[in-house]
């Protein structure tokens, strides 16, 4: 159960394009066709689903306040988390180059489709993103962390997929000369964004007091009428 | 002959306008829109950025000829890496709460487009005191965005600006909103992030059409 609700969370709640921003250079760069769109979403959900799982290690064993402590006892006090910037990079960018070798070896066609999109992908704010909010929210084991990657990449991956099946589109409409390119997809991109929050009221996450909260006011809201609602809103500013 | 040539001069002002990160080289846009709630998070976060970028490129410009280009990338993120726990170390002494809402995005500098994209088509290729010049002409383009975006959001959104209440006070009904205003809280939320830089390109290129794209 946990497994489902942090995999369907990433993809759609905390979905890294509209929810968070991450990845947005090449997400605005390589959403002109359909096909490489495809390619570099595959390619960060390959990325992120060996990079999340290898940093959560290094955090858990290297970095956090006390990981040291499996050296021994005189290590257990050392913090070494100020070093998870330079640690995370170093890792995205090894494993990258080292996927890109393994997978020219022993898969040219799918080296192929990845191929030029694997160098990219180094300093693509979502990979190192992933491995960074996977740290801050403290995710518990390898296995959810894992999940955690490849959820994050499917949603990088849904989300590029549609800004570019909406840019193909576009190309027939008639957009305002000085919002062509650029602009209209920015704009494009804010109202899916609202459209994805739509998704933040199907878990509630029962770990925070304040969505329950929402839900209790609009319920009562609804009862009562437009006028006893501004009253009440009134006097909930006047408490606070 | 002063400090700046001619040409000098134009490494610091095209970045703001005609050539700005952001709405033409379309770089750096992810901790751009992410930070933008409030003003003094953007205002900070351009300072960092500022810092990170005018550095970087000198210490990058130093080593341009003894860095193999096959192994560039990765010299280029220790670099950059370094730089920002300087920053990140920085923020949580002085401004604990602050670093608490910019959260992952100081970390996110590291693979900020605008860094490793000035290294790539300037730093390499040119000497120290010209790259130093394109780093802060670059990340002032950048900061100008950021500044815009926080201050409109802030405004709208909250009534404030950098936590002064410049339209009045929404609970005892003073300034504006005696007059029935109330506050845009959408604002704050991440999408009018998004729809605020388009706004921003779209005022911009009407006003210069040669910027004018084709689809």
């Amino acid at each position: 159960m946990e497994h489902i609700e942090l995999f369907f969370k990433s993809i759609f709640i905390d979905n890294m394009v509209f929810a968070t921003f991450l990845g947005m250079c090449s997400y605005l760069a390589v959403s002109k066709k359909v096909s490489t769109a495809v390619g570099l979403g595959a390619a960060v959900i390959f990325v992120l689903a060996i990079t999340v799982p290898l940093n959560w290690l290094l955090d858990q064993y290297l970095l956090q306040p006390g990981a040291l402590s499996w050296l021994g006892a005189e290590y257990a006090d050392y913090d070494l988390s100020f070093l998870s910037f330079i640690m995370f990079i170093a890792t995205i960018a090894t494993m990258v180059q080292l996927v890109e070798i393994v997978v020219e070896k022993f898969s040219p066609s799918l080296y192929n489709s990845l191929g030029i999109f694997l160098p990219l992908i180094a300093v693509n704010c979502a990979i190192l993103g992933g491995s960074l909010f996977m740290q801050s929210r403290e995710i518990p084991t390898l296995g959810l962390a894992l999940n955690y990657g490849v959820g994050s990449g499917i949603g990088w991956f849904l989300a590029i997929l549609a800004i570019a099946a909406i840019r193909e589109k576009i190309r027939y409409s008639n957009v305002p000369p000085a919002l062509r390119g650029l602009g209209i997809t920015f704009i494009i991109t804010g109202l899916m964004a609202i459209g994805f929050m739509s998704f933040g009221g199907m878990l509630t996450g029962g770990d925070d007091e304040a969505p329950k909260a929402d839900e209790a006011t609009q319920v009562e809201a609804s009862k009562e009428d437009l006028n006893k609602e501004k009253v009440l809103a009134n006097n909930i500013k006047v408490n606070e | 002959m002063g400090l700046l040539s001619k040409k000098d001069t134009k490494l610091i002002t095209d970045p703001l306008a005609d050539n700005n990160p952001i709405t033409i080289q379309v770089l750096g846009i992810c901790s751009a829109l992410a930070i933008t709630a409030e003003l003094k998070a953007s205002i900070v976060m351009a300072v960092s950025v500022l810092f990170v970028l005018g550095i970087g490129n000198v210490v990058i410009s130093l080593m341009r000829n003894i860095i193999p280009s096959k192994i560039r990338i990765i010299v280029q993120l220790v670099v950059v890496a370094a730089l920002v726990i300087i920053v990140d170390q920085v923020l949580k002494a002085f401004a604990y709460e602050l670093s608490k809402t910019l959260s992952v995005f100081v970390g996110l500098i590291i693979t900020n487009c605008i860094i490793m994209g000035r290294f790539e088509a300037f730093a390499l290729g040119n000497g120290p005191w010209r790259s130093f010049l394109d780093g802060i002409g670059n990340a002032a383009g950048y900061g100008v965005i950021l500044i815009i975006v926080g201050f409109f959001r802030e405004l709208l959104g909250s009534g404030t600006l950098l936590g002064f209440k410049v339209l009045g006070d929404p609970i005892e009904k003073t300034g504006l909103y005696a007059l029935g205003y109330e506050n845009n809280g959408f604002m704050l939320l991440s999408p009018m992030a998004l729809i605020v830089v388009g706004i921003i390109i779209w005022v911009q290129r009407s006003r210069n059409k040669a910027l004018i794209e084709d689809h």
